[in-house]
């Protein structure tokens, strides 16, 4: 199996390896709900160097990322931002979600997902043919999550310098200072920074969070924390078959530049004049139990499937995100082991910046 | 290393039997069990004077992670359910052997049960 710089760290700190599509990674370091809450009331740090960082670099590597991706990177104008996108198919099905930094207009930095990282770069290098752009995969880069309402001031204590350069960044941009990229983004629904740094210095900056009390959370409190914020997993509420507009994700798709023509384009247009069936809506379980990827969902006007379940630490119930038939509203019923259990529909998020919005 | 007591028996499925010696047995699931299941959150149990026969599933128990059935060691009628595990769920974790047992229930007899010793060398 894989090993981030990390490995020994976790190990160190009792953490509970498990195989993470094909990474060693630590699922908790013995309680993922108090890691949860760690995160939700305070400060938590998650090792994301698994995933993928690729910088573009070129004459036209504006102009191949306007193809590449759904979303326009035309409007990223200040050094720094960032733009939340999928990379779509012919078929107008994802090929992954990601993150893309801008730079200027020949420099742009991505962060892809792990479990998808050998068939993304196939797909991009494919897509590049014919481009003026270098597609470098940056896999000697560390990448740790500081999250939570006192994630940046404790960065700032353990990180000399970070203050001076990315004291002021506001949400979705991010900063340079030497090796070290600093980005204020997350997958926890909290503030925080996510910082992308050589290999070499990960082990030592995760101890120096950790000396001024940053806790080590694992991979199932990422999990409880982003399906609380109401954000999709790759694999879960999309994948290869699934168009952005049947998983609450039209948003992240740009069609006011009627010449940008994205691949996967044409489909989603066809989709989107037909009308999607289906969508991402929130799930609320009424009654006592714990809600499962894949239980099936029966609506108001027909049926669907749990795409993310769990119960959410910070509400005490259990929740889902579910794909069901378009204008699926009310209440509910989700078969839960052999029993029909109700359920109320929402709209996700479900917990934001440490408060229940549902 | 997983804690295993020498005072009462196990399953292959992970519970424990503790024969309280009047004809009633308490039951939950082993140490090695709870912690690969992690942190509970919802336990569903029997209520008085259910039945089940052996190896029918009579409880589950939820962690975040995972629900798991828990199996009947033997035809049993249920005594007693731990209704302080509503609340708090997570005494299967911190307190597996103890305060965080399930149920109660009486029996003619359990046979095919495992020693402490038995038990701890399938969990190497």
């Amino acid at each position: 199996m894989k090993h981030t710089p990390l490995y020994q760290a976790h190990v160190d700190a009792g953490g509970k390896m498990v195989d993470f599509g094909g990474w060693e990674m630590p699922l908790n370091y013995g309680s993922q709900i108090e890691e949860h809450h760690q995160v939700r009331n305070d400060v938590g740090m998650f090792d994301v160097s698994h995933m993928t960082t690729v910088d573009f670099k070129g004459v036209e590597a504006k102009k191949f990322l306007q193809t590449l991706i759904a979303n326009d990177v035309d409007k990223l104008k200040t050094q720094g931002k960032a733009l939340y996108s999928c990379m779509l198919n012919e078929a107008g099905g994802v090929v992954d979600d990601l993150i893309v930094y801008y730079q200027d207009d020949e420099n742009y930095r991505m962060v892809i997902n792990a479990g998808t990282t050998e068939k993304d770069i196939a797909w991009i290098n494919a897509q590049a043919e014919g481009f003026d752009v270098t597609v470098e995969p940056k896999l000697d880069l560390a990448m740790i999550a500081v999250q939570g309402p006192n994630a940046r001031e404790k960065v700032f204590e353990a990180m000399p310098g970070v203050e001076d350069v990315a004291g002021d960044l506001k949400p979705f941009n991010s900063a340079s200072l030497g090796g070290l990229f600093i980005a204020r983004t997350g997958y926890t629904g909290e503030d925080g920074f996510e910082i992308m740094l050589p290999e070499k210095s990960a082990e030592f900056t995760w101890k120096m969070l950790m000396e001024v009390g940053v806790k080590p959370c694992g991979l199932g409190a990422r999990d409880t924390l982003r399906l609380e914020a109401g954000m999709s997993l790759y694999g879960s509420e999309m994948n290869d078959e699934v168009s952005p507009l049947e998983a609450a994700l039209t948003w992240t798709i740009d069609l006011t530049n009627e010449d940008r023509r994205f691949v996967g384009r044409d489909a989603l247009e066809a989709l989107k004049d037909k009308g999607a069936n289906n969508t991402i809506v929130g799930l609320v379980l009424e009654g006592k139990g714990v809600i499962r990827d894949h239980q099936k969902v029966v609506t108001n006007i027909g049926e669907g499937e749990v795409t993310s379940g769990t119960f959410s630490p910070t509400m005490n119930k259990a929740i889902a995100l579910a794909s069901v038939p378009k204008g699926s509203e009310g209440l509910c019923e989700i078969e839960m082991r052999n029993k029909m259990v109700s359920a109320k529909i929402v709209k996700p998020p479900f917990v934001r910046n440490g408060k229940v919005l549902v | 290393m997983s804690e295993v007591r020498d005072d009462r028996q196990y399953t292959e499925t992970h519970e424990w039997i503790l024969d309280n010696g009047d004809g009633t047995y308490t039951m939950g699931i082993s140490d090695h069990a709870q912690a690969l299941l992690g942190d509970m959150v919802y336990v569903e149990l029997p209520g008085e004077g259910d039945e089940a026969s052996a190896e029918d599933e009579f409880c589950v128990v939820e962690s975040v992670k995972a629900a798991s059935g828990v199996y009947a060691p033997a035809d049993l009628e249920v005594v007693e359910a731990n209704e302080a595990l509503d609340d708090e769920p997570e005494l299967v974790n911190s307190s597996c052997y103890d305060n965080g047992w399930l149920v109660k229930f009486k029996s003619d007899g359990i046979d095919d049960l495992m020693d402490a010793a038995a038990y701890a060398e399938t969990l190497d």
